[in-house]
């Protein structure tokens, strides 16, 4: 690696570098007083109801509708941010356009803006009488305040994720391979199937379960542009909300709890992606 | 190893008629991706400004007069002042530890930071009022000797706390462990105690990652709703941050107000990419290094 | 920000050899050194960011010294449609209470649906009064928590009700789909816009009122929940609260009908124009009940007793009342209150839910708690 002086010691020796017990000590304090604990007092609020009363809250046809309705749309508003979001990354890396420059800028907007006025910017812009809403209301289509607009809301919120985790990889792609593989005759489309996306497909799978994770949670930027109704457009974030003011608190922990476990399962499926391409593909 | 080639490879100009897509497509592609912005990105921002001017500057102002909108200011200003120092600590320290040094169970470790990025807002917030509020773990005990946690400052920054509690970290941690441990060996046989080595060696290393974060989760903090609106309690000139108080000025009709908060916070967000952006145009190679985009 | 997940990908892309050349020459440090370290260009920034965070840090703590002052401050956590009453009404109260005591004196005051106002105060918000939309929101404070005591309605007059208020129908100009009573709402051609009775008090007077009209036609209970649920079946949004619906309504343009509080129909005529919006007033409607009680518990603990108790006393001077017909409540003193401002309140036949579902626990269990007639309505409606 690093082309240093002889050295006497060994390359690797732990010992060397101070402070681990301190800023383990630390990190790990923090981690449990912030997120831990507080976790899991939601854990034991929820568990008060037993793993058979949980199950009872989910299957409540509100409760389930609820949930069924937030993964639904984020897995839909997920699949649409990534194949954008693949687009747009490859767009970004790959031409050279004016203005380019200000446009890869803007990809990370979602990140910045605050949801609330996400929300109310893209309520008063997808309404009936809004700019975008008008249009569409000419072909019959209602953006706002139906499912429809809690899926514009997750696309937004879910597109700097898709863009952003693909584009570096994009971005340091072989070129020697794709020449390597029109110089053997391959068609460019051939090229791209074959030679170009595989290697991709981890990262666009880890920007899906991250946009994904994020649009089954989103609150702030939803509540403004989603009709709010039962069975309808009522997102799980929502219900909890309405669980909390009707003083349900174990409903609402249960509720809570179920997509705790979920964001869970999407960090795992996470890792398990990227521990399956380290074999794939070899990367380390 | 085939360093020279790679590079020559790089500098060399590209023969696009092969490694590209033809002419036609090229647009195509880049129609959609510009469409595809300006319809989800761009449009908002701008409706957000449009709307904020929609009867003048005059107006415009009028809406940061206000005592209420003021007070909004400075809370959103004492949140961002603890919760993004506070993470910027937890989050050099956990990179340190992660990133310089072997232990079982740091994928665990890792996941269990990333965390608060998939929890739902609505619940961030949640958590807290289960462990502070007066039904809540400690309600009680906090009660008892008046302190107030939930609807006043200090649980606003512990919600703020938890939702960015991961960005610095996650921008650090591989950004360290890029850069391995050889320097600091280095550093520290030459004589410099553990302190100094991080100073003078690490920081410098990591100063444009570090920086870029600590926008990124300023911004963030500054801008969080679902988690403050559960345990800020709406009192106007007390626990009102600004995005609460966006919603207020909505609720009360005065769209303009609304828009016009909304757009300081739009603002900063802007500020947030242009200097994001002037960063990685100036510092490329440097952020290259560190496994920047 | 999350592409740092599959940094490890993207390493494993990026040649080895690269980050060697990326990576700037490790410092040399003399042997004998121990703390003179060369200052490389990098250490100039670090510097920057190290005082911009001071600068941040101390910014705030400047800014916070000013408004905590010593005085007296009240909270008052009230619901959604209020905002505007209680900012003139907490004014005229301090006026009055520095002319009486010579002491300054805030009254905050805090605004949301009524029942997550009421679960604020139950989770600990320090409350010293509670202005709610609905009694049953007051009576989940007091179950929960006790820090309100279980007959707070004989502690202030007239149960606790300075004012009330009712439900009216606020539709496009000209009234188009013509919309004169409660059993309009139920017409298949009829959008009707209304909070969600979970979480927004007016909600609940909206769905109760609609329940006690159908009720009062035929006493018969099962056709009275039937009506609910036409009506319910017309509604395309729920908001959370009573602002949002109006927001909706108004803004957004969407619906044909927007039964809401009495003063709020009023209140949208004046922020929209009144060329845009026609108030309906049905022959029969509820008799909305908005209470106010002191939180005994959060006054004693903050010393805050007497202007709490003045405060809500405040309620049912002449003043104050003419301050609640000014903004279209109905005020409990009617010759305390601007003849003109009256004139906007007509007389409608108004019954009482209690009078129909008994007391405040049943009707809200009846209908509103989990699995009760608005629940079953929505599944039903699916």
């Amino acid at each position: 690696m690093v082309a240093t002086p002889p050295r006497r010691f060994h390359f690797r020796r732990p010992s060397v570098i101070p402070g681990f017990g301190l800023t383990f000590g630390y990190a790990l304090t923090c981690l449990s007083l912030v997120v831990l604990l507080p976790l899991a007092a939601l854990v034991a609020r929820a568990s008060g109801l037993g793993l058979s009363g949980i199950w009872d809250v989910a299957r409540d046809p509100r409760v389930a509708s609820a949930l069924r309705l937030s993964f639904g749309v984020s897995l839909l508003a997920a699949l649409t941010a990534s194949v954008f979001g693949f687009v747009v990354a490859w767009v970004l890396t790959r031409y050279d356009f004016p203005g380019r420059r200000i446009v890869d800028a803007a990809v990370d907007l979602p990140f910045a803006l605050p949801t609330a006025v996400a929300g109310i910017a893209l309520a008063s812009l997808y309404a009936p009488n809004g700019l975008v809403g008008a249009q569409l209301a000419k072909v019959g289509i209602q953006a706002a305040y139906t499912p429809i607009g809690i899926f514009i809301a997750m696309v937004f919120i879910g597109l700097p994720f898709a863009v952003r985790t693909v584009q570096p990889l994009i971005a340091e792609i072989d070129k020697e391979v794709e020449e390597a593989s029109a110089t053997l005759g391959a068609k460019r489309l051939l090229t791209l199937t074959r030679v170009v996306l595989p290697p991709l497909i981890p990262a666009v799978l880890t920007g899906f379960a991250l946009a994904f994770a994020r649009g089954v949670g989103e609150y702030g930027s939803i509540i403004f542009i989603a009709g709010n109704l039962p069975f309808v457009s009522e997102i799980a974030p929502l219900l909890i909300v309405i669980k909390l003011s009707e003083f349900d608190y174990a409903g609402a922990a249960a509720i809570a709890t179920i997509m705790l476990g979920i964001s869970f399962l999407t960090l795992l499926v996470i890792n398990l992606i990227q521990a399956w391409s380290r074999r794939r593909f070899g990367y380390v | 190893m085939s360093e020279g080639i790679t590079l020559e490879a790089a500098a060399a100009p590209r023969p696009r008629s092969v490694i590209s897509e033809g002419r036609g497509v090229r647009w195509l592609l880049t129609g959609i991706a510009i469409l595809f912005l300006a319809l989800f990105l761009v449009l908002p921002l701008l409706t957000v400004f449009a709307q904020a001017l929609a009867r003048g500057w005059a107006a415009y102002f009028e809406a940061f007069a206000e005592p209420d909108a003021r007070s909004a200011i400075r809370l959103t200003l004492t949140v961002a002042a603890i919760s993004v120092p506070f993470n910027l600590v937890f989050g050099v320290a956990a990179a340190w530890a992660i990133a310089k040094f072997e232990f079982p169970g740091k994928s665990l470790l890792i996941t269990l930071i990333d965390l608060p990025f998939s929890v739902s807002p609505v619940v961030s917030g949640m958590i807290y009022v289960l462990v502070f509020g007066s039904q809540g773990l400690f309600g009680a005990f906090f009660i008892e000797h008046g302190i107030q946690i939930i609807f006043a400052v200090p649980g606003i920054v512990l919600a703020t706390i938890f939702v960015t509690f991961p960005f610095i970290a996650r921008e650090l941690i591989p950004l360290m462990q890029e850069q391995g441990t050889a320097e600091e060996e280095a550093a520290l046989t030459l004589g410099a105690s553990g302190w100094h080595a991080f100073r003078t060696v690490t920081l410098p290393n990591i100063r444009w990652g570090l920086l870029y974060s600590v926008l990124l989760c300023n911004a963030r903090a500054m801008g969080e709703f679902g988690a403050v609106s559960v345990v800020s309690g709406h009192i106007r000139g007390l626990t009102n941050t600004l995005p609460l108080h966006v919603e207020i000025l909505y609720n009360e009709y005065n769209f303009v107000g609304a828009f016009a908060v909304a757009s300081l916070l739009a603002g900063l967000a802007l500020v947030t990419l242009v200097i994001k952006s002037v960063l990685e145009w100036r510092y490329a190679g440097d952020l290259a290094a560190g496994g920047r985009h | 920000m999350f592409d740092k997940t599959n940094d490890k990908l993207r390493r494993a892309v990026r040649c080895s050899d690269r980050i060697v050349v990326a990576h700037p020459p490790a410092p040399t440090f003399p042997e004998d050194d121990t703390m003179q370290m060369p200052v490389t260009r990098a250490a100039r920034p670090v510097h920057r960011i190290r005082s911009l965070l001071l600068a941040a840090c101390l910014a705030p703590a400047l800014g916070l010294a000013s408004p905590v002052l010593a005085e007296t401050a009240l909270l008052n956590v009230s619901y959604d449609p209020t905002r505007e009453l209680y900012r003139e009404v907490n004014a005229a109260f301090a006026e009055e209470w520095k002319a009486k005591t010579g002491e300054a004196i805030t009254v905050r005051a805090s605004h949301g649906g009524s029942g997550s106002q009421a679960r604020t105060v139950i989770d600990g918000v320090d409350a010293d009064v509670v202005t709610l939309g609905i009694p049953s929101d007051i009576d989940a404070i007091v179950k929960l928590t006790k820090k309100i005591p279980a007959d707070w309605r004989d502690k202030q007059p007239n149960q606790g009700l300075p004012y009330t208020s009712t439900v009216v129908f606020l539709v496009r100009k000209g009234n188009p789909k013509g919309v004169k009573d409660w059993n309009d709402l139920g017409k298949p051609d009829v959008k009707v816009i209304t909070p969600n009775p979970k979480t927004s008090a007016g909600g609940r007077w909206n769905f109760l009122a609609a329940w006690g009209y159908a009720y009062n036609q035929d006493k018969d209970v099962e056709k009275a929940n039937a009506f609910v649920g036409q009506i319910y079946k017309n509604v395309p949004i729920l908001d959370t609260g009573a602002r949002g619906s109006t927001v909706t309504f108004a803004q957004r343009g969407l619906g044909d009908v927007l039964p809401t509080w009495e003063n709020e129909a009023f209140l949208v005529l004046q922020e929209f124009g009144a060329d845009k919006f026609d108030i309906v007033v049905p022959p029969t409607s509820i008799y909305a009940e908005p209470p106010v009680a002191l939180v005994d518990a959060n006054v004693d603990r903050k010393g805050t007793r007497k202007a709490a108790e003045a405060y809500l006393a405040f309620l049912y001077t002449d003043k104050a009342q003419a301050i609640f017909a000014k903004h279209r409540y109905r005020p409990l003193k009617r010759e305390a209150a601007d003849k003109a401002d009256l004139a906007f309140l007509p007389d409608v036949k108004l019954f009482k839910i209690e009078d129909l579902q008994g007391n405040w626990d049943d009707i809200q269990k009846k209908n509103f708690d989990n699995g009760g007639l608005f629940d079953q309505l929505s599944k039903a409606g699916r």
